[in-house]
């Protein structure tokens, strides 16, 4: 099936901080070639970025490969063009998140839930953001993590209490000041 | 005699006239001091457009000439050879550009035109004080240096040497050949490297005209086009190379091993040795950093065991002073060492090697007799070659390398020839075939059975995930013409690294005084249209040194330096450009600070008179002197502040 | 003594709780103080990047900001916060129109940064403020013949930081040995351990875990000696057994982060070295150096750095 292309795509893209050399990329595959995670990407981060240059913003966005990126950073260490591959994935998470595409992976939940944590504590409250992503998508799988949520909870390694500091209320000072929608 | 000017203004078609009002710039001409004639016309360039002048010369007397039409760069020497035909010296013109400064740039008529009068008034308000210059002209020495002695520099000290002139070839090697030497096949054609050169050497050996300097370098050069003096260092071979025949015995008893550089380090050559065995001169060489009696004054059994007694501790560098007329740059490349690609493991994992260690592996001299192995011994069942290392990369080179993709081939079908069954894989990002014959070269490997893979790898680790991956080096890439990632194991990679300047080329750039570009290849004059000329008269460059190229490029930019070469040489004779510097040595106070200033090293202080003095024929007339003159004493030649104030003026009014 | 401006991050306070504590178990014998940073918040992290690029960036630069008040050099243990922070120095240099709308963001909470502020990772400071001779000099429990692999992890030395190579960095190789410690080859000690997506991909961060493993113990390692960064070793320790459940493996590799491993060979006790927070636990493979039974040799000579 296939969806209408969009040409502006590429300039988005571009224009985001430190995605600017997108249009110098050769398709070496070097990025591809290195990507930690790359079998579990459909469209790997090469044919990624041929993709924005071709203006396929639904296929890229609708894609659950770009979330696969662990930001391990191996490809911008190695890319020719000292193009950031890994700063462009996030990037589009970005606009993935904002123009609520629903790409078929749990990250984005996951993302969204971290997100929801440090805007309601100021910091990570770990306990309270897994069990909150847990509960959004499959509080089975909860129970496979259940031993290992317990050794660190012996361990002293997983408050359950949330720690709010104050400075969370600068967050979102900070947060309303800025106009939602990234960079325009 | 009184001045009597004649302008000229061109239509160049429409170029100028369709924005400038050439009648009424003409018509503003007519009316400024001095001028005696104004016209306007269609293309001054042309014969009828020169006649023009010539005849207003002849018939009315004109003796200063203002044409406003072009640039200078395009049609100065056009018009100043219309005007010397006419009678006149040719300095006695000027030009207006009314063209590329004026009618090009603007849109507007009305600016044009206003620009245009104010450029023609200073140019002739400047042709008032013009004074009448001679070119000189400086005899050429005969003789020429090259220095390199790989196959350009062999080609081109075959070419002049051919037509009866001597040539000096210097090389820094104990032997000539250069890398071209360390290659077994080369592409297309599969011709035998060493075959195809050795008889190239053997006539530089045994030519006339050719004084072969090996083991020298050059210590100092100065002087000018036609007129070099060079300083070359003959180093001590500590044997003499007129005893030595290069019988070998010495060869055979030394005792210290040293690592080849010939063989990449793949093999031990002895401490007196020669790189190869067909090495021209075939004369040994002491390497005094690793003899034993050099280090600690034992041994000499090359000495004892010497039949013609050539053997001469006691030897000294000699120094040489020639004089040449021109020098031609042959020094070549260097390989790009890939140990910084960490990610491909050269160094740090076995079998992992680069392309001259393959050369040297697949020639059937070298040490493996032609046999390409494991470090185990045994030959590999499947070899990947990775294109670019080192090569299109920001972090290393920038430029493509030109010659890699078609050795890569190359490499691919010497590994189907010499191992039964081997599996060949080509990790590449573009294919470049674009030579005579190379194209066809890519579609014989294919039909061979090599495997091309678009893609360059990411790594190539030794960490096995599988069972398959165990024990062998395991080349992770995307191939991304079906755009998965993919884990391929292989026996042996050879790393195809690019051509980079050698690591002193910098040094050699600033002996001979010419320019260098960012990756220290050297540059040429025009890179299209002059490509083995440098900006320094007299020095022209061909090869690899000037940039990565196959060898029937090579071979094409030697013959061609070797033309320009014989052409000087033929003619005698070169022309000094007359708007040079010149010191009134009555004003100079021998501060020296022109000498510091001067780009082209052309002022020398004299120090019996306490003045210094312009040598006009290294003098480019770039005018640095002239402004830092704390004295004014120098005078630029056809730049004269009167000239220069007379323009300005021509402007301002 | 050495100043620090100190930004923990917020595992730290959760996962990362043993380095931590050993963190501060080791700074007054190595002449550092670390001036933790009053009522930070988190640094922006991946995951908020990947919601919204410009929120994320006026996170780490109020942490930035207030760095720069103490006038100290920021130092992070968690390799995460460190690219993140250092990422958001850069960018706001070369990016107007971002620190713009970040330095608008900024002033409504009357904060302000100037981009002074040099940011620093805890393996960098000890490594070169520290240095290996000063290091070896304090070892009063050398780990003779323990065999590490030292596992750096991705983001103390990728994208771009200047120093230690990045595919195949030693610091903690040549800090080992001037303890005392036998660094194993470990081919895979700057590969990536996965624990950004752990939550939401399991199986795929334990399939990556695992080769860590795996690599580790097929060149003989007994342990681990790893980055500060509490991801890391959370990977490699909390996850350990979840690998050996998937993979029926025995993995028993305990993982000593660096500040662990430095306490140990300083002579502090279990407790003090914060072993006791460890889920694969080094008590059966550290005794005898606890006991003394291990001869105890010379402290160990600085390392020689490493060629290249």
């Amino acid at each position: 099936m296939e969806t209408k292309l969009k040409p502006d795509f590429l300039s988005e893209v571009a224009s985001i901080p430190a995605c600017d050399k997108i249009n110098e990329c050769i398709q070496c595959g070097v990025c591809s070639g290195s990507c930690t995670t790359a079998e579990h990407w459909e469209y790997p981060p090469r044919k990624i970025i041929a993709m924005i240059r071709a203006g396929m913003k639904d296929e890229v966005l609708n894609s659950s490969s770009i979330w696969y990126c662990v930001s391990c950073y191996l490809c911008t260490a190695r890319c020719p063009r000292e193009i950031k591959p890994a700063n462009i994935m996030h990037a589009l998470e970005a606009i993935a998140l904002k123009e609520n595409y629903k790409p078929p992976t749990k990250t984005t939940t996951m993302y969204r839930s971290f997100a929801r944590s440090i805007e309601q504590n100021g910091r990570i409250y770990e306990f309270g953001f897994m069990l909150e992503y847990f509960l959004k998508t499959n509080p089975f799988a909860a129970l496979k993590m259940l031993p290992m949520a317990f050794n660190l909870l012996i361990h002293k390694r997983m408050p359950l209490l949330p720690k709010a500091v104050e400075g969370r209320h600068e967050l979102n000072r900070m947060f309303s000041n800025i106009a939602t929608g990234g960079y325009r | 005699m009184e001045p009597k000017i004649g302008v000229y203004i061109c239509h160049c078609g429409s170029n100028i006239a369709g924005t400038v009002d050439v009648e009424k710039v003409a018509e503003y001409a007519r009316t400024l001091p001095a001028v005696v004639v104004a016209r306007d016309y269609k293309f001054m360039c042309s014969d009828p457009g020169q006649d023009l002048i010539k005849n207003d010369i002849k018939e009315l007397g004109v003796n200063r000439v203002v044409v406003a039409s072009c640039s200078p760069q395009m049609h100065e020497p056009t018009f100043r050879r219309a005007v010397q035909e006419g009678g006149l010296n040719p300095y006695y013109f000027e030009m207006a550009n009314i063209r590329e400064h004026c009618s090009w740039v603007t849109e507007s008529p009305k600016e044009a035109t206003e620009k245009a009068r104010a450029l023609v008034s200073a140019a002739v308000r400047r042709v008032y004080y013009h004074q009448p210059l001679e070119s000189k002209e400086v005899p050429v020495h005969p003789d020429t240096m090259v220095v390199g002695g790989g196959i350009a520099g062999i080609q081109a000290a075959l070419e002049i040497a051919n037509s009866g002139h001597r040539v000096y070839l210097v090389e820094r090697e104990p032997s000539i050949g250069g890398h071209m030497m360390q290659l077994d096949k080369t592409f297309p054609t599969l011709d035998c490297s060493a075959c195809i050169l050795t008889p190239k050497m053997s006539m530089v050996g045994a030519h006339p005209g050719i004084e072969l300097l090996t083991y020298s370098e050059v210590d100092y050069v100065s002087g000018y086009v036609g007129n070099f003096r060079v300083k070359i260092r003959k180093k001590a071979r500590y044997v003499d190379d007129t005893k030595c025949n290069g019988c070998g015995t010495c060869m055979t008893k030394c005792p210290v091993k040293v690592d080849s550089e010939f063989d990449e380090r793949l093999s031990k050559r002895k401490a007196i040795y020669t790189p190869f065995a067909q090495a021209v001169p075939n004369v040994t060489v002491i390497d005094r950093e690793h003899c034993t009696y050099f280090l600690k004054g034992k041994c000499r059994a090359c000495e004892k065991f010497c039949e013609r007694n050539a053997v001469d501790f006691e030897q000294e560098d000699e120094i040489l002073d020639i004089e040449v007329g021109n020098i031609i740059l042959t020094t070549g490349y260097q390989l790009f060492d890939p140990t910084p690609l960490k990610e491909y493991g050269y160094g740090r994992l076995d079998n992992v090697i680069t392309s001259l260690e393959f050369e040297r592996m697949v020639n059937s001299a070298g040490p493996t007799a032609g046999h390409i192995l494991l470090k185990n011994g045994q030959e590999p069942k499947s070899v990947a070659l990775i294109h670019c290392v080192g090569s299109r990369d920001e972090k290393y080179h920038t430029y493509c390398s030109r010659v890699c993709c078609m050795y890569a081939m190359k490499f691919a079908h010497l590994l189907k020839e010499h191992v039964h069954g081997a599996e060949v894989y080509e990790f590449y990002i573009d294919i470049r075939s674009f030579g005579k014959g190379y194209e066809e070269f890519y579609n014989r490997v294919q039909k061979e059975g090599t495997v091309f893979f678009r893609g360059r790898p990411g790594e190539v680790t030794d960490v096995a995930l599988t069972p398959e991956e165990k024990g062998k080096l395991i080349v992770q890439f995307e191939d991304t013409l079906v755009g998965k990632q993919r884990r391929l194991p292989v026996e042996m990679v050879v790393l195809c690294s690019g051509i980079e300047a050698h690591k002193d080329a910098l040094d050699v750039a600033h002996t001979f005084n010419i320019s260098i570009g960012k990756d220290h290849f050297f540059t040429e004059k025009h890179p299209k249209l002059d490509p083995v000329a440098t900006m320094t008269d007299g020095i022209l460059i061909a090869g690899c040194c000037q940039g990565p190229k196959d060898i029937p490029d090579t071979v094409a930019q030697a013959s061609a330096a070797a033309a320009r070469v014989l052409a000087l040489i033929d003619k005698g004779k070169v022309e000094i450009e007359a708007d040079t510097a010149f010191i009134d040595e009555a004003k100079c106070s021998g501060c020296r600070v022109c000498n510091l200033l001067c780009p082209y090293n052309a002022i020398t202080f004299i120090e019996k008179d306490k003045v210094s003095r312009v040598n006009e024929a290294l003098c480019k007339g770039c005018g640095t002197c002239v402004a830092g003159c704390p004295s004014g004493a120098i005078t630029h030649r056809h730049f004269t502040d009167q000239q220069i104030n007379a323009e300005l003026e021509g402007i301002l009014v | 003594m050495r100043y620090y401006a100190y930004y923990p991050g917020c595992s730290m306070e959760a996962t990362g709780a043993p380095v931590e504590k050993a963190i501060h178990t080791i700074t007054k014998p190595l002449d550092i103080e670390l001036v933790e940073l009053k009522d930070w918040t988190c640094c922006g992290s991946s995951p908020f990047s990947g919601v919204d690029k410009v929120k994320a960036m006026a996170i780490t630069a109020r942490v930035l900001a207030q760095a720069e008040k103490s006038g100290l050099d920021l130092v992070t243990p968690c390799s995460s916060c460190y690219t993140i922070l250092h990422e958001a120095n850069d960018l706001m240099k070369e990016d107007h129109k971002l620190a713009w709308q970040v330095h608008e963001a900024l002033t409504t909470v009357g904060l302000n940064y100037n981009g002074t502020v040099r940011v620093r990772h805890i393996v960098e400071v000890i490594y070169n403020d520290v240095g290996l001779e000063a290091l070896a000099a304090k070892v009063k429990r050398p780990l003779t013949g323990l065999k590490v692999a030292c596992y750096h992890g991705c983001q103390q030395v990728r994208p771009e930081y200047g120093y230690d190579d990045r595919e195949y960095p030693d610091w903690l190789d040549q800090m080992a040995k001037a303890l005392g410690a036998e660094p194993v080859n470990f081919p895979l000690k700057a590969k990536c351990c996965g624990s950004s997506l752990v939550i939401s991909e399991t199986d795929m961060a334990l399939d990556l875990i695992h080769r860590l493993l795996q690599n580790a113990a097929d060149n003989g390692a007994q342990a681990f000696v790893s980055t500060t960064c509490p991801l890391c070793h959370t990977a490699l320790d909390a996850y350990q057994p979840a690998v050996n459940s998937k993979y029926k493996t025995h993995f028993n590799l305990p993982v000593l982060a660096l500040p662990q491993f430095i306490a140990v060979a300083l002579g502090f006790n279990f407790k003090q070295t914060a072993l006791d927070g460890n889920i694969v636990s080094p008590r059966k493979l550290l005794n005898p150096y606890f006991n003394g039974k291990i001869p105890a040799a010379a402290p160990a000579e600085p390392a020689q750095k490493a060629a290249a």
